[in-house]
């Protein structure tokens, strides 16, 4: 049995013990960011890239994020493999660390990665040092082409970002889960608790949760439920829980008794 | 003079980046400089000149997924 202590898992080079990553987006007040990431153990957050709000007096993001906690900065509003890149190696020399994540969406009804775009970016950001974590549309021929060219995992999603869905695309990352050589971290739809619970049950190293905790009403007490969902669902996992059935099978004995 | 500042046709007046940044109304702290798609970082910013037709785009770290 793997003890629920060491159970770490790895990104790169860099040893995380929480496998929720969360995300700095969409909250009402960024306030409760410092708090949630306490709530949660998310040891991991990302932050995205843009142009100054000339209006804008909000303080900057990276203030509100501690110390000990990785940015994980994405290329959110890349829509080619070589916006991603630039994006990519700004954050990096403005001091956001090794992680990226590649995000390349062309389709805006969806917002669908460009399977195709990512791994062009995942080939030349890998070669540079980044620990390139893409997030990807479920397909499993494009997981290993990712891990072959250099990503230090996969980020296929559940369901369309922000749609609290949940694991829309399960038996596509059922199989990609089986068959992957590094950690696969499910991102993007998961909107309950109990579907990261889910994702974590089937063998998922670590998931990604936004949109459901910055939009909650709480989302400190958002964060640790679903810190709770993980671990459960990393527990469940590791416990070998057994398949389904099609028919009953009693749990008391069934003779004995009466009526023989 | 007049530069392309974050995608829009500006005239700005300062001629280093570092008395640019008040013009627009920018607080310096966290602020991104990119100069005709070269980073340039903050202890750089008082020499480096602006000149004519220059690409500057000005960025930050927002909240995102």
């Amino acid at each position: 049995m793997v003890a629920l202590q060491k159970d770490t898992f790895c990104l790169g080079d860099v040893e995380l013990t929480s496998r929720l990553l969360t995300g700095t987006g969409k909250f009402a007040s960024r306030d409760s960011i410092p708090s949630m990431l306490e709530a949660s153990g998310s040891e991991m957050i990302t932050v995205a890239l843009r142009r100054v709000d000339p209006d804008g007096t909000r303080k900057n993001i990276l203030e509100y994020i501690p110390d000990s906690v990785h940015l994980l900065a994405n290329t959110s509003g890349a829509r080619t493999a070589q916006e991603a890149v630039r994006i990519a190696r700004i954050a990096r020399e403005a001091g956001c660390g090794r992680f990226i994540k590649i995000e390349v969406i062309t389709d805006m009804k969806y917002l669908l990665p460009d399977n195709h775009e990512t791994l062009l970016a995942t080939e030349t950001l890998a070669k540079e040092g980044f620990i390139v974590l893409p997030y990807m549309m479920p397909d499993i021929t494009v997981s290993r082409q990712l891990s072959d060219a250099g990503a230090a995992a996969v980020m296929p999603l559940g369901s369309p970002i922000g749609t609290n869905r949940g694991l829309e695309m399960k038996p596509m990352l059922k199989r990609i889960i089986a068959g992957s050589s590094i950690p696969v971290v499910v991102d993007a739809g998961i909107g309950r608790p109990s579907q990261a619970a889910e994702a974590m049950e089937m063998g998922a190293d670590a998931v990604l949760v936004n949109t459901a905790i910055a939009t909650s009403q709480d989302p400190v007490m958002a964060g640790r439920s679903f810190a709770l969902a993980v671990k459960a669902g990393r527990m469940a996992y590791l416990a070998e829980m057994a398949e389904r059935k099609e028919y009953a099978d009693a749990s008391s004995p069934l003779t004995g008794f009466l009526g023989e | 003079m007049k530069i392309h500042l974050n995608g829009k046709p500006v005239e700005v007046q300062s001629r280093t980046l570092e008395l640019l940044i008040p013009e627009r109304g920018l607080h310096p702290d966290a602020l991104i400089v990119e100069l005709n798609s070269k980073l340039i970082k903050k202890e750089n910013w008082a020499e480096t000149i602006l000149r004519e037709g220059d690409t500057l785009e000005l960025l930050n770290f927002v909240g995102g997924g």
